[in-house]
């Protein structure tokens, strides 16, 4: 468990940076907080021959509300900075609630936003909340930059997305959520801090006793994060009932198409959907 | 001081960063080791190419099997048999590689990244066979001449048929234990040195039973045990695992002497998943007489010990510890088991933590459920008639375990049952779990009784010497893999000399400091070095006194050891200390008699083990949706006589628990078709954490102090593991009101999501 060679560059600035991966291409590994890429290197899994460090590059680390309605997470800002958020409203909320799943506290220390949605494990906590949120993600390269949606950013095949090789992901816009949305996460795993088996992150927007629309991206499920759209639809427009809320979360489990491993047939994992869909959306509607 | 749970002296190095383990020790030139394992689970070796790797600059050399082909295979330390000697495993596959994980080449280099990279450019040519997985299946082929099965032994005491004869009741079940293992937080390690000055071969890393493995080491190198040194450094955990002599420690030694450099070798955790021992794994059938009341009047058990590819260093240990054991604490007077050691192509198997005893408790326990719901009667109470009464005691089992009949020594177990009835209010207890299970809940009671083993003989050492500044030195042969052996030896030996702990230290695990040594296993450090280094401390307060009187010109009799120092009773200023009595002891001393020095050593030899004892007591609430189990309460009574170190005592239990959750519901090693490991990181191998802990709730007992030595003690290391796969499934059983639903570990939340899904009182897992 000892990296093959490779040169490590510590760059200061956006431009060094995106110069360094243009030169290196695919032989460039981006590095962010290093949580997922080291032990992947350790493994001999992955062994790019250059490593482009992040940690020093300006303004990426920022929680910024850019424009009106929407809010701009910097790549390199760590998990444990959105637990702790002061967004406010509900997308703080569901920043809290989503963080305090991603991994164990040591690793929410230095793990970053934007390196895991790059590295885009299909039952990451933050991709499925950039999933549910359709939020927009900024790529920068030396010849240029481009915001793709969440839905065309991962592909759905395990630890893909359409990043290039010398594109830098440089920031995630979200959209605030109205003061009449009730957000909810829920997920279960083998152990406290383990990665998902199955987890939901829904966001419904309320309009008096009935559902205006809801949200919903699962994960654990899939190649990537993907959004139960039937189960979106079995929500919008009806009564905030229980009813309501099974129908969705039966409607979750049927049109996911998970595949097994050892921590859970696809069987199982159908089944874990309908009950962190429900438990995700009964919180979302408290 | 004996009795106190005193601070651990080894914390403070530990504390402050400066321990020493194996990894830590670093040597000029050293070279480093990286193994080349299988890839394929079973298959012939066509060619091994190591042009390549030879070529990456800084490797040194490279080896095959054909390299080390007059190196014998690692023998046996414990029970070995005959028959069993064919399937011992060599030190580099030779022809055939019989599991992924099995060293084919080693290769050798100026640092552990190169020798990686060498490693990888290592080209090995297999052509497959086809791979056993299950072991209980038909036997396969192990070298075209033997077969699979290496060991198959039968233990009977009693009259078997006799007792089916007459019974009442006859009830049968099959039960299985998975593979788990001990996964110390060090991983194995080594470094060696071929000394060319004085010719010795010191090894530095080992662990648990050096002296034992300095003389498999001479015997395998061919030279004498006085020219190999064996040095224990500090030890991150053993749980059995840790310290046995394998492949990777042999070659480090024979690399030091081939190659005139310092080698190394620290195993890394993807290694040590698949490459140090794996440990239970084994199916069991039973059959249970009983009589009217279910009282059980004949056992008769079958089973399967899934030994990996090859017999290691623990022989059939694992195999005859849980024949020996089955019965456990109650009468059962006709008894026949038959245990067959089978071989398949997974990582071979030892000893872990109360091994076999985790297993035939889980498989005994579980049955003694079954004929409580067979026959309509509670299940404390179906335990209470068949405990052994205390006025049996010593109790003749008729069978042998580890060479010796076990005989328990001495048990108060009823009045355990009571303690635990009482501290858990089992009456109101199981009406609340019952009230809360009519409004939905599946919350429910399991318990778990056992006999634990520890202090196995023959024999340990002690010497202790006192230095002119008043410094005690205890030195013993016997080991230490963490568990605070040297506090407790300090304990033992500052009471009895009346000085400070901290003027005590202790030296353990160097081959070169004492001529005998057995080591840290079985439970036996605390009983076995305590008994020795009790009786040496009495022995050198005597002596002390002896010489003290002559100095003073006072009767001994009129003397009293105090603060370090021998004085007159009444007279505190007409005193010596140990140091100044120390001094005076020098080679041309008057006051010498046998030997210089204030220097005793004892030998504490025994060939009877003795036998602590358990009660478990766990509440569990089931997530029907997604099938996980929450223990909401958690109880282990625990009587080893006497706790020298309470403190310490409860740490064992806590650490030993939380690997016995980890069998019963997280930890399992399983394999694909093919015979590939599919557990090889953390992300896969999943022990319990903090989190997911309960708070436990621990009842020491000191009611049966063991008669077979001064102080009492019994050892605690195992009693925390013991029962918890059979609680855990008690419980479970319990909280879906379905007796036997559990039949095998581990319970994972997929398995008992289906089982809650499967409403009908049949189905099982
Ligand atoms: C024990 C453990 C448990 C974990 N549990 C969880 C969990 O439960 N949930 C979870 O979501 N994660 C978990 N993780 C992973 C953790 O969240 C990582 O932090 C995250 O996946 C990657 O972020 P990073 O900043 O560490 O990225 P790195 O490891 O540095 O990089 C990951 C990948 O993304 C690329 N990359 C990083 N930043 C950028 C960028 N700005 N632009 C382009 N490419 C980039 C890298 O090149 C690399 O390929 C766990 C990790 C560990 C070690």
């Amino acid at each position: 468990m000892k990296p093959a060679a490779f040169e490590y560059h510590a760059p200061r600035t956006l431009e060094e940076a995106l110069g360094l991966l243009h030169e290196h291409q695919d032989e460039a590994k981006v590095l962010a907080g290093g949580q997922s890429l080291v032990p992947a290197m350790n493994f001999r899994l992955a062994r790019p021959s250059v490593l482009v460090d992040i940690a020093h590059l300006p303004d990426l680390d920022r929680i910024e509300a850019t424009e009106p309605g929407s809010v701009t997470v910097g790549a390199r800002v760590r998990h444990l900075d959105l637990e702790h958020n002061t967004i406010g409203g509900p997308l703080g909320s569901l920043f809290a609630l989503t963080g305090r799943w991603v991994g164990h506290y040591p690793i929410r220390v230095r793990g970053t936003f934007g390196g895991s949605l790059a590295h885009a494990d299909p039952a990451a906590e933050w991709c499925a909340l950039a999933c549910a949120l359709d939020a927009e993600i900024h790529c920068r390269s030396a010849s240029g930059s481009r915001s793709v949606g969440a839905g065309d950013f991962f592909e759905q095949m395990a630890f893909t997305t359409c990043l290039e090789p010398d594109e830098l992901l440089v920031g995630v816009r979200l959209p605030e959520l109205s003061d009449s949305c009730g957000v909810g996460m829920a997920e279960f795993a083998r152990r406290w801090g383990d990665f998902a088996i199955v987890l939901a992150v829904t966001a419904v927007e309320r309009d008096g006793d009935s559902i205006a629309g809801a949200r919903i991206a699962l994960g654990g499920v899939a190649g990537g994060p993907v959004r139960a759209s039937n189960a979106e639809a079995a929500l919008a427009g009806r009564p905030a009932t229980a009813g309501t809320v099974a129908a969705a979360a039966a409607a979750a489990a049927e049109e996911v198409d998970p595949t097994g491993d050892i921590h859970g047939s696809a069987d199982y994992r159908r089944d874990l959907v309908r009950a962190m869909v429900t438990r995700a959306l009964d919180q979302a509607l408290k | 001081m004996i009795g106190e749970s005193v601070l651990r002296l080894e914390d403070q190095p530990l504390l402050r960063g400066e321990g020493r383990f194996v990894a830590d020790i670093n040597l000029p030139h050293q070279l480093h080791m990286r193994i080349v394992r299988s890839q394929v689970a079973h298959g012939t070796i066509e060619s091994i190419d190591a042009a390549e790797a030879l070529a990456v600059p800084g490797v040194a050399a490279v080896w095959t099997g054909a390299d080390v082909a007059a190196i014998p295979p690692i023998d046996f330390r414990q029970v070995g048999a005959d028959q069993m000697v064919p399937y011992r495993q060599p030190i580099l596959a030779q022809d055939r590689v019989r599991y992924v994980g099995e060293p084919v080449a080693a290769v050798f280099a100026v640092d552990p990244y190169v020798a990686e990279d060498g490693a990888e450019a290592v080209v090995v040519e297999v052509s497959g066979l086809a791979p056993l997985l299950d072991a209980a299946g038909p036997l396969g082929d192990f070298d075209g001449r033997l077969d699979t099965e290496a060991y198959v032994f039968t233990e009977k005491t009693g009259d078997v048929d006799g007792a089916f004869g007459r019974a009442e009741h006859v009830l049968e079940a099959d039960f299985s234990v998975g593979r788990h293992t001990g996964v110390p937080l060090e991983c194995r390690g080594a470094v060696a040195v071929h000394h060319r000055s004085t010719g010795t071969l010191e090894f530095l890393g080992a662990a648990k039973v050096p002296f034992q493995n300095r003389d498999a080491l001479a015997r395998m190198l061919g030279l004498p045990p006085s020219g190999v040194v064996l040095r224990e450094a500090h030890v991150g955990g053993g749980f059995g695992v840790r310290g046995e002599l394998y492949p990777e420690d042999v070659l480090v030694a024979l690399a030091a002497l081939r190659l005139g450099r310092p080698v190394k070798w620290i195993e890394d955790r993807q290694e040590h998943l698949v490459a140090a021992n794996h440990s239970r794994d084994q199916r069991y059938r039973l059959r249970v007489a009983t009589d009217a009341s279910g009282v059980v009047e004949g056992l008769e058990v079958e089973f399967v010990s899934d030994q990996g590819a090859y017999v290691r260093t623990h022989g059939a240990t694992v195999a005859t510890l849980a024949a020996a054991m089955l019965p456990g604490p109650y009468r059962i007077p006709n008894y026949r088991v038959t245990g067959r050691v089978r071989l398949s192509n997974k990582t071979p198997a030892g000893t872990y933590r109360a091994p076999g005893r985790y297993e035939s408790t889980f498989v005994r326990e579980r049955a003694l459920d079954a004929v409580a719901a067979a026959l309509g009667i509670d299940r404390a109470e179906i335990r209470r008639r068949n405990l052994i009464g205390s006025e049996e005691m010593p109790f003749e089992r008729g069978v042998d375990a580890l060479g010796t009949p076990v005989v328990y020594d001495s048990g108060q177990y009823e009045m355990m049952l009571d303690r635990v009835m009482a501290h858990i209010d089992y009456r109101a207890l199981t009406d609340s779990l019952a009230e809360r299970r009519a409004n939905g809940e599946l919350v429910g009671l399991g318990l778990g009784f056992f006999v634990e083993k520890s202090g196995l003989g023959p024999f340990a050492g002690s010497r202790i010497e006192v230095d002119p500044a008043g410094r005690v030195t205890v030195t013993t042969g016997e080991a230490s893999v963490g568990q605070g052996f040297e506090t407790v030896m300090a304990q033992i030996c500052a009471e009895t000399l009346a000085v400070d702990l901290d003027k005590v230290s202790v030296v353990h695990g160097q081959t070169d400091q004492m001529s005998y040594g057995m080591g840290a296993f079985a439970s036996r450090a605390t009983v076995m070095a305590g008994t020795a280094t009790h009786a040496a401390s009495v022995a050198l307060r005597r002596r002390a006194i002896e010489v003290a009187a002559e100095m003073l010109e006072a009767s001994p009799d009129d003397l009293e050891l105090v603060d370090g120092a021998v004085r007159v009773v009444g007279s505190p200023t007409q005193a010596v200390s140990l140091g100044a009595i120390a001094s005076s002891l020098g080679p041309a001393s008057p006051h010498v008699q046998d030997r210089p020095g204030l220097v005793t050593e004892e030998w504490y030899t025994t060939s009877h083990m003795n036998y602590p004892y358990g009660l478990h007591a766990g509440v569990v609430a089931l997530d029907p949706d997604t099938g996980s189990v929450g223990i909401e309460r958690y109880v282990i009574a625990y009587d080893i006589g006497r706790a020298i170190n309470p403190m310490l005592v409860e740490g064992q239990i806590v650490g030993g628990a939380a690997q016995g959750f980890g069998g019963a519901l997280f930890e399992d090693f399983s394999y694909d078709e093919i015979g590939q490991p599919l557990v090889t990181t953390f992300m896969d191998y999943l022990m319990p954490t903090a989190a997911e802990m309960p708070e436990l709730e621990i009842l020491l007992s000191e009611d049966a102090p063991s008669p077979l030595n001064p102080l009492g003690v019994k050892g605690a290391g195992e009693g925390g593991t013991n029962a918890c796969g059979a609680v855990i499934a008690s419980a479970v059983d319990d909280a879906l009101g379905r007796p036997g639903a559990v039949c095998s570990l581990p319970l994972t939340p997929e398995r008992l999501h289906t089982l809650c899904r499967s409403g009908g009182a049949a189905s099982r897992v």
